[in-house]
């Protein structure tokens, strides 16, 4: 057996400063009107405007080195910031896959040129990017990937579909993952991560409508897209180590436990006005979300150290994306109000956001039941 | 199910498939067909323009317009415009009703359903019903989770408005309207259901048909027993609709949808988040109808105080009257 392991993170000196500055700056965006608190905004709200103030103040790629134009502030400086963003409701979502994913692997993976070209960009928040892994028939099984990559002088010729591609219609680039080689000797191998650059001729990108008729994700339709050979990331072949290192990345971080914060955030400050009928369950809530903040900061540092920490990443997320849904129910039990899109209470128009936005939590970025099978088998694996 | 019902359950399910509309937030035609069938006023008395069915009957009716995700208001006119009207001996007038509940003299009243699309709205105040005709109101459009129309009311002159002794009291009204959407989301639990059961056998991952993984088939099982729970409560709370069996119908309907909802966008992927995909219809219903006429933390806090005003010794006869 393996059992999953972590130790309850000291956060650096110096956080809370950090923290506080973004506090009173978002305190200035939110009064001024020009952002508006929303549950799963890092999803939902993209503000390239917002986005680029965040810029420039510095909070955009804080891992990155400064040489390709980071903060050099390290990633649990991020974990702090992202998760006053995320706390706030804040639209982060032009930069989120880019800072979070991208740029990381682009770091860990890229060429120097590769990190010339983008990694500075994606700090000044003016680059975006999107993900292209999964495809029509492809979802929870992604190595069953068809997007086919064929040689071609100077490069690569790529055709297939890829679907549920997050703001692929606003993205500059997308990291595709896709089929450079036979699957031999096993079904892993011979895939690829290729830098496609959305504006290159072949690409189609044709909305997908969420079930609010909100346009999020795409379809991305690749027919014979040219991409050169300095934009294969990484190693060829070596596609699906890559991809599942990116997720260690993309399932651990507070976006996975605080997406309906703000929802939390309107329900407790109307109980402490009207008194709250149910403390205990109150309570839970918070407990529960004290303690996975912990654990998500765990992750954080082993992640900051370098590690790869997969198993407790998928358990983050599990507890983490079932809380987001949980905590909905809990203000449902607290506070009578229906929810309504259209209201001009905040609390009843972030339940209604949260309640039509809750379907994604626990399927987006591998869904629970994947991930449960990924803890199951490390804990059963002969050590 | 008696045959009569199932007769007429066979036909509103026919009447809901030849005029789907599913997208529409009002579906005139169906309306027409139904009311060409007399379901629109299935439990009001035959000598008030009604069919003379009984709730059980309207009940079943219901479920087969949840299932359908129906945009008519087949619950607001028949179990409540109806009733109060037929209950104060007044005619029923035909066409789309809808009904409201107001705390003192009414003049704005909220997120009433389908007030822009009804002939009439029917207002219960603590002593008196009040009749508006459409024209005598202005509306504000508003809408649930799903779409339909949940709107602001504004009457034009509450004064002129005819007026009778209140036929019954608001408890009475939630009750009703209560009981209604938990036939409404037993029906469309069935529908999100059955879309989840055919979708696990149709789509394949890993070489093999959803429904062959086990946690797959858990979310399956577990969405049936919630539905089964909430329809069979919904059945025999319509045969004694008041009281606890109204308060545990709809705290269980509720709780019940939220599972359902949840689990068969699981077992959906990222194809159930689309707006072209059928699930929505059913489950953004299933998130708006179990918080209206309250939610289960209402309902939950009613069956409480029913179970605490009968005490220790009163708990298992007041469980088990009628059944
Ligand atoms: C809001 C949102 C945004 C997204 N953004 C992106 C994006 O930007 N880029 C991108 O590439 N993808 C994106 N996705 C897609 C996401 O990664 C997939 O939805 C996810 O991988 C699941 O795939 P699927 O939807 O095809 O479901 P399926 O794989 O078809 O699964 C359907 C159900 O079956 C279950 N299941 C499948 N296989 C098994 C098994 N072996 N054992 C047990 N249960 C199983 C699943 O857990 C799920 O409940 C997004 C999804 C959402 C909802």
């Amino acid at each position: 057996m393996t059992a999953p392991s972590l130790a309850a993170a000291v956060p650096p000196p110096g956080l809370d400063g950090l923290r506080r500055e973004v506090r009173e700056f978002l305190a200035a965006e939110i009064g001024a009107g020009r952002i508006v608190p929303r549950s799963d905004n890092w999803l939902a709200g993209w503000d390239a405007d917002f986005s680029r103030r965040l810029g420039e103040r510095g909070w955009i790629g804080m891992a990155f080195p400064p040489e390709y134009g980071g903060s050099g502030a390290g990633f649990l400086a991020r974990f702090a910031v992202t998760e006053e963003l995320l706390a706030a409701g804040a639209p982060v979502a032009a930069h989120w896959i880019a800072d979070r994913q991208s740029g990381p692997a682009l770091l860990r993976y890229g060429t120097e040129e590769q990190r010339r070209a983008y990694l500075p960009g994606i700090a000044r928040g003016e680059i975006s990017f999107a993900i292209g892994m999964s495809e029509p028939d492809s979802g929870s099984d992604l190595a069953s990937v068809r997007t086919r990559a064929v040689r071609a002088p100077g490069g690569w010729r790529v055709t297939g579909t890829k679907v549920w591609t997050s703001g692929a219609h606003l993205a500059q680039a997308m990291i595709a993952l896709v089929r450079t080689g036979p699957p031999e000797p096993a079904r892993h191998a011979g895939l690829s991560q290729l830098i496609v650059d959305l504006a290159a001729p072949g690409v189609e990108i044709r909305p997908i409508r969420l079930l609010t008729g909100e346009h999020h994700f795409n379809e991305v339709v690749l027919t014979d897209v040219f991409v050169p050979d300095d934009r294969v990331l990484g190693t060829l072949g070596d596609g699906w180590r890559q991809v599942t290192g990116e997720l260690a990345f993309e399932r651990s971080g507070p976006e996975r436990i605080l997406s309906t914060f703000p929802l939390l955030t309107a329900a407790v400050d109307r109980l402490a006005a009207r008194g709250c009928p149910d403390r205990a369950r109150l309570g839970a809530v918070v407990a529960r979300l004290w303690a996975l903040r912990r654990m998500s900061l765990a992750v954080a540092a082993r992640l900051a150290e370098g590690a790869q920490p997969a198993t407790e990443a998928a358990l983050v997320k599990d507890l983490g994306t079932r809380f987001e849904g949980a905590l909905i129910d809990t203000v449902r039990m607290l506070v009578r109000v229906e929810p309504d899109l259209l209201s001009s209470d905040p609390l009843a128009r972030l339940l209604a956001e949260s309640v039509l936005h809750a379907p994604g939590f626990t399927l987006r970025g591998g869904t629970n039941e994947i991930l449960r099978g990924v803890v199951a088998k490390a804990l059963t694996r002969e050590s | 199910m008696d045959d009569v019902t199932e007769a007429l359950t066979a036909s509103v399910a026919a009447a809901c498939a030849r005029y789907a509309d599913p997208d529409a937030n009002w579906n005139p035609r169906l309306w027409d067909a139904l009311e060409e069938m007399g379901v629109t006023l299935l439990p009001v008395p035959e000598e008030r323009g009604g069919a003379g069915g009984d709730l059980p009957a309207a009940v079943e009716a219901l479920r087969v317009l949840g299932r359908h995700a129906a945009a008519v208001p087949v619950a607001e006119t028949a179990l409540l415009a109806g009733w109060l009207l037929a209950g104060c001996g007044a005619d029923v007038p035909s066409g789309p009703l809808t009904a409201a509940l107001a705390d003192g003299p009414p003049d704005v009243l909220r997120r009433v359903p389908w007030a822009g699309h009804a002939a009439g709205l029917v207002i219960l105040t603590p002593d008196e019903m009040l009749y508006a005709p459409r024209d005598a109101y202005d509306v504000e459009d508003g809408a649930n989770l799903a779409g339909e129309p949940r709107d602001t009311v504004r009457l034009r002159d509450p004064g002129a408005l005819r007026r009778h002794p209140a036929p019954a009291g608001a408890q009475e009204f939630r009750e009703r309207g209560a009981l209604a959407r938990a036939a409404l989301m037993a029906g469309a639990m069935e529908r999100a259901l059955e879309l989840s059961v055919r979708y696990a056998r149709e789509r394949e991952q890993f070489g093999r048909p959803l429904a062959a993984f086990q946690a797959v088939q858990d979310h399956l099982a577990e969405m049936a027993g919630e539905t089964l729970l909430a329809t069979v409560a919904v059945q025999a709370a319509a045969r004694r609709p008041a009281g606890l069996p109204v308060a545990a119908a709809k705290a269980s309907a509720g709780a019940a949808a939220g599972t359902v909802a949840r689990l068969a966008h699981q077992v959906h992927g990222a194809l159930g988040c689309t707006d072209e995909h059928p699930l929505r219809h059913v489950t953004t219903r299933l998130w708006a109808w179990r918080d209206e006429f309250g939610g289960e933390a209402e309902w939950a806090e009613s069956a409480a105080d029913h179970a605490l005003a009968a005490g220790g010794p009163g708990l298992w006869p007041l469980l088990t009257r009628d059944a």
